[in-house]
């Protein structure tokens, strides 16, 4: 089963309540695999504590021009879509690297054949087990590199046979968020009741019915009730999964990469609750089941 | 006229107060045209209570779509296609399709059509003060933010040109990827928001090597800074190795969250508050930053 914890706007607490939620189904016996898909500032590692056992590079293609073989027709960049290429009369086409999305037309098209490729790479993907002996797994975007949908991708690929897979989305609605959230069992939205909180939420939920995925959502520091947010719920027929109050005592433990439901005890009905509730509204189990 | 210089303000972390922050920061900064370049949230213009001059569509990268009147199920488009996005039954889907053309360009019979379509809207406006102000909404899951960035800053800049302002002052996405490279590139400052936790320091590491790659100034503030005095102070010393100017450290105000409902900043708010007492000094020492550049 796979949970993605999203948001829409960033800061909401994301990454609290999928560290946490992953947090209590380990130690409720269940299997529990990590994956951190924010690849360009990844944090689930600064609470789960993993030790790391394997890291790989991770790479996208590019091509690489065999300039013996070049005529300079210039098909190749006529082609590209990414103006990753660029032909010049007399010399073979100039390759930029940072707007290639490896797609490999320009070998395709090359009536000379003087298209080759190369691996380029984009970042690093580490795994290994963390506190509870959850599987964990993330990808660090090299710093400098736009590519973040490669990466998430494969981070996704190496999901692996644990009964959860909690997927840590990055903030923000655009393409990572699609690449992160496509084809998962039910999608969390972590938001805070606030007006730039409900702004960006409302997209991020049109992304997840525009992708068909189930949703809940989890309201984090909530204070007195935020009118709007309540509305806009009961308008649009979502689900409360869990309202995570106002408490300066988790920002603290926050910060200093405490697990909460472990720092104050207290928290761990809500999270079992949360568990169970993301369990009815897929219809399925999250604590008890076998892979 | 004058140069006219570039100051964008991202987080690594989001969440972390970049908006009310610039918020309270174009209040303050006369003679300034403000940018939202975090297009796929953005927020700035629910402080800002813009009036819309003009609204410019975005048009997105392009989708393939398989004619299956035409399609006579060579295969070629499922070989060719390293996305995996056309089913067995020659269906594109679009979630997968990354917009290269290979099965528009090679398909033997002609059956694809690859039509581009309205990712977006950038619109040209006029804030509550009478400031130039441009910002742009993608539509939910669309692709190409990076350019909708550049569209952004491209029609700030003609905005500053016009009325000759010296200054732009751009609010950026979280993240270090292609939306906030986009953002960054040629920016002469680059102030970073952060917060004093643990994912706080670590994302500001990578924003500030980020920043440092595009050659640009750095200045950190820390907000929400007594959640943990410690790691304020951590960020603090990680400055002076790094050669970025603290800014200032913002005391966490609930009536930041007030001022967001309210529509309008702290600085109208609470004017007497720790924090507007803070941006207010953030503000001057800005002001003596991009002077001297």
């Amino acid at each position: 089963m796979n949970i993605a914890i999203a948001s829409g706007k960033g800061g909401t607490g994301k990454t609290t309540v999928a560290v946490n939620l992953a947090y209590f189904l380990a130690t409720s016996g269940q299997s529990v695999q990590y994956l951190d898909c924010d690849v360009e500032e990844p944090n689930g590692h600064l609470f789960l504590k993993p030790r790391i056992e394997s890291q790989i590079s991770a790479t996208v293609m590019v091509p690489k021009i065999i300039e013996e073989k070049c005529t300079f027709c210039g098909e190749c960049s006529a082609k590209c879509q990414y103006n990753a290429l660029v032909s010049l009369p007399k010399i073979s086409p100039l390759v930029f690297p940072g707007l290639c999305h490896g797609c490999g037309l320009c070998i395709h098209v090359c009536p000379e054949d003087a298209i080759a490729e190369d691996k380029r790479e984009i970042g690093r993907i580490e795994e290994g087990r963390g506190v509870q002996n959850i599987a964990f797994v993330h990808g660090i975007l090299n710093v400098g590199e736009a590519m973040a949908v490669p990466l998430i991708r494969q981070v996704r690929a190496r999901g692996g046979d644990a009964w959860v897979h909690i997927i840590d989305a990055p903030p923000g609605t655009a393409c990572p968020l699609v690449a992160s959230i496509g084809d998962v069992d039910i999608v969390v939205m972590v938001t805070e009741p606030t007006p730039f909180g409900l702004h960006d939420l409302s997209i991020a939920v049109a992304v997840a019915e525009k992708l068909d995925i189930p949703l809940g959502l989890v309201i984090n520091r909530e204070r007195n009730g935020f009118l709007p947010l309540e509305n806009y719920i009961r308008e649009h027929r979502l689900e409360v999964l869990a309202r995570i109050p106002e408490d300066r005592r988790i920002a603290e433990r926050y910060s200093e990469g405490e697990i909460i439901v472990e720092a104050l005890p207290e928290y761990k009905a809500l999270f079992q609750d949360l568990a169970r509730a993301i369990g009815e509204a897929f219809g399925k189990a999250v604590i008890g089941g076998i892979a | 006229m004058n140069k006219i210089r570039e100051v964008v303000v991202v987080s690594g972390k989001g969440g972390t107060g970049k908006t009310s922050v610039v918020g309270a920061l174009v209040s303050l900064l006369t003679n300034r045209v403000a940018a939202d370049c975090d297009v796929d949230a953005a927020n700035l213009h629910m402080i800002l209570n813009p009036v819309i001059l003009e609204e410019k569509e975005f048009i997105g990268g392009k989708k393939a779509i398989i004619d299956p009147l035409k399609c006579t199920g060579c295969g070629t488009c499922r070989e060719v296609c390293r996305f995996g996005a056309i089913s067995e039954e020659y269906a594109v889907n679009h979630r997968s399709c990354e917009g290269c053309g290979a099965c528009y360009v090679l398909c033997p019979a002609g059956a694809v059509d690859f039509p581009s379509s309205l990712a977006g809207s950038c619109y040209i406006c006029r804030d509550k003060d009478g400031g130039p102000f441009v910002y742009a909404e993608l539509l939910p899951g669309e692709e190409n933010s990076g350019k909708l960035v550049a569209m952004v800053r491209n029609e700030a800049r003609v905005l500053a040109e016009q009325n000759s302002i010296p200054l732009i002052v751009i609010d950026g996405p979280p993240g270090i990827g292609c939306p906030v490279i986009s953002s960054m590139t040629g920016t002469h400052v680059a102030v970073v928001v952060t917060e004093p936790t643990i994912s706080g320091l670590h994302d500001l590491e990578r924003i500030i090597d980020l920043a440092r790659f595009f050659e640009c100034k750095t200045g950190v503030i820390v907000n929400k800074s007594d959640v943990n005095p410690e790691y304020c102070k951590r960020i603090e010393d990680y400055c002076l190795t790094k050669g970025s100017t603290f800014l200032g450290a913002i005391p966490y105000e609930p009536k930041i969250t007030e001022a967001q409902i309210q529509a309008t900043t702290i600085l109208d708010s609470a004017p007497d508050s720790e924090a507007s007492e803070v941006i207010r000094m953030i503000h001057k020492k800005l002001v003596e930053i991009v002077e001297e550049l």
